[in-house]
């Protein structure tokens, strides 16, 4: 069996030694990098001020006033982490980039080459910092987990003491806020307490996703045993007319060849765990990449990476001409099933790969999952991601709302509307939020209805006076026994929904 | 409220002697998915039986109302072909919208897309329309990967039909009510043990609506009624006020 012995090299922050990297921002100011409004990654000096992630921005901003904060993109953070994953292949071939921050390297190569694994990290991190400026830890363990948590703490962890490395570490440590949440109310504190819980109670008590997080605290290998080395003819290959030498264009150019790629694992019931991503330029320059994901990656995931990584090559390579040829081959692929054993429990296995087969023969954009969010109209509360996304709440949906209706339409619309009074005149909405008179038609499609009874009207949005603001607001009729949402915008009366 | 005697018994647990086609095993087994409480009264099995098909007719509440009970017992749920579908109102029925995968657009082709969805969905609505060919052997692909199929619409002999006779809301008050309570008035008819037609009035609404918490602003009733923003603020918490209270 293969030594799963790993070298894990990570820049500490690295979201926010990017987006300092990128803008020219010295390290001394306290920053962070929010996404939405939760910071993600905080420097030291914040840390010290007290910011810590999973804040909320305006709180960390109210705690430490002088904090500067930048939005979250990781396309940026993979475009300044290439030359740094450029480093640690100089000394240690056969790398993967589990994410921007953070490389895996099987350990055996350059421990055998360097003497010991403290000697091998040591000439990395010297390496990386000659020759990018940037600071970086290694550790070392028999799992890629707990590999990242030593290397959090710049520590090698003898061969086979892994266990008793996560033992005493807490469960926070598990990236699952709501699982470590629950392991805590019931007293287990360590990961050591968790991993004693024997493996199926831990699957009947919290559920499938948990398994895979209790298999992390146990030190046993991230994936299933069964992964195999996939067929060549599963690669797929993309030669451009045009060479690709602009960051949009290799944009387009990834999700293309992703999807391929995913079809052809999607027909198979494979899934890929580690992606290998080459490209040849015009001048026969051979470039190559593997990214090494930690769950089966989704078509999205495949995209993603792929634009990541020609982002990286396009801006920070000095190349001399464009990429002509472009392949994306799966190095590990795993039966799609375990595609679920990470992301859901095992009665969910079905109805992924069912999902998956369907966003094969219609896209990614095919099969959407719906997502709660915060708001007050019935659209504006329900945000689409295509499935296999992550389904994260971007406004929070238990703020107050005001206007937020009671019921929601099981039917929505958007078709122009009439509303009248008795005499035939059209009913507006006054700067008060009044009616100016009292509804009796209401007209939708050519056809005319009684209203016996509204209610409303309810602002649209909270600066309702405001006069930069379009005036909107809502209103329910009833009509000839059907109750419909209404919306006036712009002057004029629109069909939002109906109750049926 | 008036509701017929079969459905309260129902809910009861109690059904006639003549609908026992199904015994609890089925329920324990997952053959049975599990539907709302006065919707058990309306089909034979006292659920959804797995490899069944049921067509919907009259109301997207009463399709969306019929996929809660099992998604919130952990089913899946895929609703093919309906991209004006209102999610929130199937998140308001009970719907366990994380399990709800929304095909809105098949295709021109949308036989394989749907065969494919009954091959690992549970439970899996389409709103469709489809040639009757296709349509049979849908169901005949249901009945044999034991999913549930739900037609929205006209559908060749389903093995139960529901249509909404009428939906209705508690009335409106020209401002000062809300819509709140809905009552669907459901006939079910079928194949089989579900042929003698039944009749429900199922209601939706009242205590399982969780009221939005509304941002009541500082008093300023005595500020003229023109002041900005605030007012919406006081007419929506005024709303709020009226609306705990019982009707």
């Amino acid at each position: 069996m293969k030594d799963p012995r790993l070298l894990a090299v990570c820049c500490p922050d690295w979201p926010v030694v990017a987006a300092c990297t990128a803008t020219g921002t010295a390290l001394h100011v306290p920053v962070a990098v929010v996404d939405g409004n939760e910071i993600v990654s905080t420097s030291a000096v914040a840390r010290k001020e007290g910011i810590r992630r999973a804040m909320r921005r305006r709180a960390a901003e109210a705690m430490c006033p002088e904090l500067v904060t930048f939005e979250h993109d990781p396309q940026r953070d993979a475009r300044f982490f290439e030359p740094v994953a450029e480093a640690v292949e100089e000394l240690a071939p056969g790398i993967e980039v589990v994410h921007p921050g953070l490389v895996a390297v099987p350990a055996r190569g350059p421990v055998g080459y360097f003497g010991s694994a403290e000697q091998a990290a040591e000439r990395i991190v010297d390496h990386i910092a000659t020759h990018t400026g940037t600071e970086a830890q290694v550790g070392a363990a028999d799992s890629l987990f707990a590999a990242t948590k030593a290397a959090h703490r710049n520590m090698i962890v003898p061969p086979g003491r892994t266990p008793e490395f996560l033992r005493p570490l807490g469960v926070h440590e598990l990236d699952a806020p709501e699982l470590v949440d629950l392991l805590r109310r019931l007293g287990l504190k360590t990961l050591g307490a968790f991993a004693d819980v024997p493996e199926n109670a831990v699957a009947t008590r919290f559920g499938g996703p948990a398994t895979r997080q209790h298999r992390l605290a146990r030190g046993v290998p991230e994936r299933p045993l069964d992964k195999r080395r996939p067929a060549p003819e599963l690669a797929v290959t993309e030669t451009f007319d045009e060479p690709v030498e602009r960051v949009d264009a290799a944009a387009f150019a990834a999700k293309l060849l992703s999807e391929r790629l995913h079809e052809n694992l999607a027909a198979r019931s494979l899934a890929c765990t580690r992606l290998g991503i080459h490209a040849r330029t015009e001048n026969d320059e051979e470039l190559q990449r593997v990214w090494r994901a930690a769950e089966p990656l989704t078509p999205r995931g495949i995209a993603d990476r792929v634009r990541w990584q020609l982002d990286g090559w396009l801006t920070r390579e000095r190349l001399t001409s464009g990429i002509r040829t472009l392949t994306l081959e799966p190095v590990e692929v795993v039966d799609g099933t375990a595609l679920q054993l990470g992301l859901w429990g095992h009665d969910d296995e079905r109805a992924v790969r069912a999902l998956l087969h369907v966003q094969g023969l219609l896209g990614p954009d095919g099969v959407l999952t719906p997502v709660i969010d915060g708001g007050r109209g019935p659209r504006e509360q329900v945000r689409l991601v295509p499935w296999g996304d992550e389904r994260t709440p971007t406004r929070n949906p238990d703020h107050p709302w005001p206007g937020r209706l009671t019921r929601a339409p099981a039917t929505l619309a958007d078709d122009p509307a009439a509303l009248e009074d008795e005499n035939g005149r059209e009913v507006g909405v006054t700067g008060r939020l009044e009616l100016t008179a009292q509804p009796k038609k209401l007209t939708i499609r050519g056809r005319t209805r009684e209203v016996t009874a509204w209610a409303g009207p309810w602002p649209v949005d909270e600066r309702w006076w405001a006069p930069d603001r379009h005036r909107a607001a809502r209103v329910q009729v009833q009509a000839d026994d059907q109750a419909f949402l209404l919306i006036r915008r712009d002057q004029r009366w629109f069909l939002e929904g109906v109750y049926d | 409220m008036s509701r017929s005697a079969t459905a309260s018994l129902s809910e009861l647990g109690v059904n006639p002697a003549s609908e026992l086609t199904s015994t609890t095993t089925d329920h324990a087994t997952g053959r049975v998915l599990p539907v709302r409480g006065e919707l058990a009264g309306l089909l034979p099995w006292g659920g959804l039986r797995r490899g069944s098909t049921v067509s919907v007719g009259g109301s997207t509440s009463l399709l969306l109302a019929l996929l809660a009970g099992a998604t919130a017992d952990g089913c899946w749920a895929a609703v093919v072909g309906l991209p004006q579908l209102g999610v929130l109102a199937a998140a308001e029925l009970g719907v366990a919208v994380q399990r709800l995968a929304l095909v809105p657009r098949p295709g021109s082709d949308p036989g394989p897309v749907i065969a494919a969805l009954l091959d690992g969905i549970d439970l899996v609505a389409v709103a469709c329309p489809l040639p009757p060919s296709l349509a049979r052997r849908l169901t005949a692909r249901a009945r044999q990967r034991k999913a549930v199929l739900i037609a929205f619409g006209a559908w060749p002999s389903p093995d139960v039909e529901l249509t909404a006779e009428s939906v209705s809301w508690n009335a409106l008050d020209d401002g000062a009510e809300t819509l709140r309570r809905q009552q669907i008035a459901v006939r079910s008819g079928g194949r089989g043990s579900a042929g003698r037609a039944k009749n429900v009035l199922l209601t939706f609404g009242e205590e399982e609506i969780e009221l939005p918490l509304v941002a009541g602003g500082p008093d300023r009733s005595d500020e003229p009624a023109d002041a900005g923003p605030d007012r919406a603020d006081e007419l929506a918490a005024r709303r709020a006020t009226t609306r705990e209270q019982p009707a």
